[in-house]
Formats: C-alpha cells, sequence, structure tokens
C-alpha cells in the first residue's frame, strides 16, 4: 500500500507530479488552481531537482511547456478556464508538433471571467480542439483527488506514448475538496519512452532535429494531418476509459464526468432505495470518448439522462454515440452552481416517470 | 550576342587558377546547409544567419547550440541552420526559450525574431526573459517593416516611413512612436551584454561577428541574458534596390537607432 495523506485536490495533483518524474512546471495563478503552483514552489526543487518557474502570463507558461517538451522533458502546466484559453494557441502548436505535455484545466464557471466556482463549461474546449485547426487532446477528468493524483501518472505516460498533449479537465470542486489519497511511488525523472526526435544539441552521428509545425506545401501538410488523423483513431481505439456503476439491471442510466459523476452516484443510490433501476456511465476519457458503451446500451434502456455543470456539451457526444435509438436528456446547473442529489432525482421523475 | 558576358581564355584561366583552396578567404561553413535561401535579394537575414554559423563552426559547439526561429521571414531558419531548432509561435520565441534553457542550463540557446515577433506581439515574453535574465541570447533583427506578410508598419518604423498601412507616412500622433526595445532590455538587470550591431558594410558585418561571438562565450559562463539587435534592411517591401537599401539603413535607420553597445560586461569596462 502506498503513502497515505489527507490532501486537497489541487495539492494532491501537484504531488502527484512530482512523484511522476516530471521535469519542469511552468504555470500562472489563477483561483481555484494556485495550490498546484505554490504547493510545487514549496517542494519539487528540494527534492527531485524538478524545475518550477512562475511565468509572466499563461501565454508565456504554455510556450515554455512548447520548449521543454521539445528538449525531450516531462513538462506540464496548469491553470483555470480564462488562463486556458489564453494557452489555446500554443496547444494547437504542440498538438500539431506532436510534443507529449500534460495541461491541468481546474474549470470554474464562465464565460468571460465568469466566476471562481467549479464548473464543466470547458468539455467543449477540452475535446473538440479548443485552438485551430484539426486536433485533438487526450483528456482525463477525474472525479476525485484520488483520480487527481492518479491521473498525472496516467497522463505523463500517455502523452509519451503518443506523442501528444494530455489535458486533466477538473473542476474548481475536485480542486479544492480534501480527501484519503494513496500516493504512488516515486518515479524515474523523465519517464522512460525514449525521445530520439528532442532538440537536446546535434550531435555528429545524427541529423538536427527540428521541432515544428509548419509544412507550407499543402501536400506535406495534408499528409502530417492524415498521420495526426491516424495517432487519433488509435487513441480512440484503445485509450477509451469509463466507469459503470449499477447498469446490469438499469432500466434508465445516468450519465456524468468529473464532479457530476459524483452527485449522480448518489442519485443512483437514492432512485434505487424508491425502486428505480437506475445505472450511471462515467466516462473517465472525455476524448477518446467512450461511445461504444452507449451504443450498446442504448437498445436495452428506456432513456439517459445527462447530467452536467454547464448548458448542455458532453450531451452532444451521448447522442452522437446513441445514433437515436433512445431518448437523451439533458439536466444541467450552470455559473458556478453544483446540483443537488435530489433536484437531480426530481428531474429524472419528471422527465422519464411522470412523462412532463 | 551580348558581347560582355563573353569569357576570354585569359578569363577562364584565371578563375581556375585563383579557385583553390589556399587561395580562399570566405568559404561556407559546414554549419550551413546546402538548402537555397528564400530571402530576397539583398536582405540581410542571410548575412546573420551565415555570421550566427560561422562562430557556431568555429566555436566547435554544433551539439551545444539550439536556436528558436520566429514568425515572420526568419521563419525557415530551420532550413539553414544545420542545429537542433524549435520553431515558436508568434512572439513567444524567448518563452520557448526560457523552456529549453531551464530544463538543459548547459546547453547554449538563442532565438532569431525580426521587429514585429520581438518588439510587438512578443513585447512582454521579452522584456520578462531578459528580466529574469535567462542565460540566453536573443538575436532581434531590425528592418523598422514587417516583411513577410510584405510591408506593413512595425513597431519599429521610423516616423514619417511610407509602409502598406502608413501609407502617408507614419503618424506619431495616431500611430505611436518607434519602440526602441534595445534600450528598454539594456535597463533591466538581467541583461549582460545588450548591443545593437548592422549588417549593410563589411565593417559592420565583422562587428556584428564579434558581438555574436562574445555573446556565445558569455552564454558558455552562464553571464545572463545577451542581446544583439541588427539593424538591417528589406529591399522588397522598401521597395529598393539592395544599394538603396543599404544606403537608407546608413542614412535614415541608424541615425534613429545609433550602433554600438549600449550594456557592457562590467569586466570589461576595467
Amino acid at each position: 500500500m502506498g503513502e497515505l495523506r489527507l490532501m486537497k485536490g489541487n495539492e494532491a495533483l501537484a504531488e502527484a507530479a512530482i512523484r511522476a518524474g516530471c521535469d519542469a512546471y511552468f504555470g500562472y495563478p489563477i483561483t481555484p488552481q494556485s495550490e498546484v503552483l505554490e504547493y510545487l514552489s514549496r517542494e519539487a526543487s528540494n527534492r527531485t531537482g524538478m524545475i518550477v518557474l512562475q511565468a509572466e502570463s499563461e501565454v508565456a507558461s504554455i510556450n515554455m511547456i512548447y520548449g521543454a517538451a521539445g528538449a525531450g522533458k516531462r513538462a506540464m502546466t496548469s491553470s483555470s478556464s480564462p488562463g486556458i484559453s489564453l494557452m489555446q494557441e500554443g496547444i494547437s502548436y504542440i498538438a500539431a508538433a506532436e510534443l507529449p505535455c500534460l495541461i491541468v484545466n481546474v474549470n470554474r464557471g464562465g464565460p468571460g471571467l465568469g466566476t471562481i466556482q467549479p464548473s464543466q463549461g470547458d468539455y467543449f474546449q477540452a475535446t473538440k480542439g479548443g485552438g485551430h485547426g484539426d486536433y485533438k487532446l487526450i483528456v482525463l477528468a477525474p472525479s476525485s483527488v484520488q483520480e487527481m493524483a492518479d491521473f498525472v501518472r496516467l497522463g505523463f505516460d500517455l502523452a509519451d506514448k503518443y506523442r501528444n498533449p494530455v489535458m486533466i479537465l477538473a473542476d474548481g470542486a475536485i480542486g479544492q475538496m480534501m480527501e484519503k489519497v494513496e500516493l504512488f511511488e516515486q518515479q524515474p525523472k523523465g519517464g522512460t519512452i525514449p525521445k530520439p526526435w528532442a532538440t537536446t544539441g546535434k550531435t555528429k552521428d545524427r541529423e538536427r532535429n527540428i521541432i515544428t509545425s509548419l509544412h507550407i506545401d499543402p501536400r506535406e501538410m495534408e499528409k502530417i494531418n492524415l498521420r495526426l488523423q491516424a495517432k487519433y483513431k488509435e487513441i480512440q481505439e484503445k485509450e477509451v476509459r469509463y466507469e459503470t456503476f449499477k447498469v446490469e439491471d438499469a432500466e434508465y442510466i445516468l450519465t456524468a464526468f468529473g464532479l457530476g459523476a459524483r452527485i449522480c452516484k448518489k442519485v443512483v443510490e437514492l432512485g434505487r432505495e424508491k425502486g428505480y433501476k437506475i445505472g450511471l456511465i462515467r466516462p473517465i476519457t472525455l476524448f477518446p470518448f467512450p461511445s461504444k458503451i452507449f451504443k450498446e446500451i442504448s437498445t436495452k434502456v428506456k432513456g439517459i439522462l445527462d447530467v452536467e455543470m454547464n448548458a448542455g456539451q458532453m450531451v452532444e457526444d451521448v447522442r452522437l454515440s446513441v445514433e437515436g435509438k433512445t431518448k437523451v436528456e439533458f439536466y444541467g446547473r450552470m455559473g458556478g452552481i453544483i446540483p443537488t442529489p435530489e433536484e437531480i432525482l426530481d428531474y429524472f421523475e419528471k422527465i422519464f416517470l411522470k412523462g412532463e | 550576342m551580348d558581347e560582355s558576358i563573353v569569357r576570354t581564355e585569359e578569363q577562364e584561366f584565371l578563375e581556375e587558377d585563383i579557385c583553390v583552396a589556399e587561395n580562399l578567404v570566405y568559404k561556407k561553413p559546414k554549419t550551413l546547409t546546402d538548402i537555397d535561401l528564400h530571402y530576397c535579394p539583398g536582405c540581410g537575414h542571410g548575412v546573420v544567419h551565415r555570421l550566427l554559423m560561422e562562430v557556431v563552426e568555429e566555436m566547435d559547439i554544433q551539439d551545444k547550440v539550439i536556436g528558436v526561429a520566429p514568425v515572420g521571414c526568419a521563419v525557415f531558419a530551420y532550413n539553414y541552420m544545420d542545429i537542433d531548432m524549435q520553431e515558436a509561435a508568434h512572439g513567444r520565441a524567448t518563452a520557448v526559450a526560457t523552456g529549453i534553457i531551464r530544463v538543459l542550463p548547459d546547453k547554449l540557446v538563442f532565438t532569431y525574431q525580426g521587429d514585429g515577433d520581438l518588439a510587438a506581439i512578443g513585447t512582454a515574453e521579452t522584456l520578462h526573459t531578459c528580466n529574469r535574465g535567462e542565460n540566453i541570447l536573443i538575436v532581434f533583427i531590425n528592418n523598422a517593416v514587417y516583411g513577410m506578410t510584405s510591408g506593413q508598419m512595425a513597431p519599429t518604423t521610423l516616423p514619417g516611413m511610407v509602409t502598406t498601412t502608413s501609407p502617408f507616412g507614419r503618424d506619431v500622433k495616431t500611430m505611436g512612436y518607434p519602440l526602441k526595445m534595445t534600450d528598454l532590455v539594456a535597463q533591466l538587470p538581467g541583461t549582460y551584454y545588450v548591443t545593437r550591431q548592422a549588417v549593410n558594410n563589411a565593417s559592420n558585418v565583422r562587428k556584428t561577428k564579434k558581438a555574436i561571438q562574445k555573446s556565445f562565450q558569455y552564454l558558455q559562463q552562464k553571464k545572463g541574458t545577451c542581446f544583439i539587435e541588427v539593424v538591417s534592411n528589406c529591399p522588397s517591401n522598401w521597395k529598393m534596390t539592395p544599394v538603396e537599401a543599404n544606403k537608407f539603413v546608413e542614412e535614415k535607420l541608424i541615425p534613429f537607432y545609433p550602433l554600438g553597445d549600449l550594456k557592457v560586461p562590467k569586466e570589461e569596462l576595467k
């Protein structure tokens, strides 16, 4: 058993970054995730020699990640919604240049400056690209402090494996809440996958390494795009992760990710106490989206209720997955409001049982 | 047939005779690739590329140097320099260089940026990189115009200078004043060596090379940020011949951006 600690989500994530062998963190303060930068500033360099630098902006942070990842190191940043918006140009460049790195978004309510309360309003931004051009991030959605820690290591490993940026899409509540967390052992710095493509100084025994996303010849640019799309397809085939809860006999399915899924577990329990056969599907990878399980279950159930802390974003992927085979309803709260299990159950009863 | 291009036997004999190894004063450094430069005739970029790569070859630091290319005319710098390079987003070269030098502190990292990249969209990154004293060399090519996008006003465009976006001349009352970034960064405690050079004649080319040599030596000693502005030209977008453009550099640009060291290491002052 690993070391047990009681930690905030943001701190567990920062501790996991040190233990996952992260070489460099570049970040900028923004609520509700500033603890990541604070924790790493305090803990990291003494323990592993990890570089921690407070940049002048999120724009600078993400480009520092570009440089450090391009130099072959494990690099990460974290921010919250407005800061992640600022990073989008850099994220597009990183995806295009195929640089492995980890980007954490502790989502707060928007749009605009919005609120500092938890939200899931950045689902589209995280899963549909966010910046310009055709690219995908691998997106992991933790729903506990434990997963805030575990997904850092998983995220770095997936990033290195596919040479692709990985995003952890959390929210303000997961970042701020305290829970018991079992920490994994210290991993070697920099991971174990060799990076012969990195810019480390051209030695006589190899050609020069160039990190770029510029391909002025459209035929070449299309080839690069086709290669990227093939990679995303492979990721969709191999890296889908989700959790199911009491779906075996379920007549109705709730679906939610991150914090929403924790709340919906309670809804399943409350509903079952009342005799409703409800189950839960929790997508863990938002890209690749677990379409298959939704498609499979769509012919066996009477309906799906998608619950999100936004105006209805993941619900579009659920509807695409079930291809009209079952009714998909949506319940959401916005602006930093967290729905209660009771209000979700009320809505479920209203929409599916009372036929309103 | 134009008689002027007909070579006499004597001329051909002389060329063969002269072009032997011991007579060569200049040859292409091995650190430049064989790819043809895309720059316009008379452009200063080719000269500065060559100077950088000459220094890399002479100091035998090819395996230590990592370059960062900008967005602008020099976006393809990595095609010509036979070293490891990264291509940064517009204005972000010094942030990218920060990321590299922080994780590879024993390497020699330089950025190569134009005036739009460094002094407009990348102003914040430039100032903060210099202020942190990152151990990198920043090469700043100032030709007072946006070259790649074909001749718009740059932050360094002179007052009254005509560009495609200041067609009646730069009116400083509405378009702002030329930004002297090199003067600004010289004030910051993080910069170690700040100089302004040019490549409009042979003498200035040699001085620019000297500045590059010194900078890489300072980087080897981990002294902090070195900053070289090179006052350059843009014959195509200035609508001038190369000769006219270099005359414009001499008569207009250099008086406004005077050449010389703005910040010299204390040790050398003695």
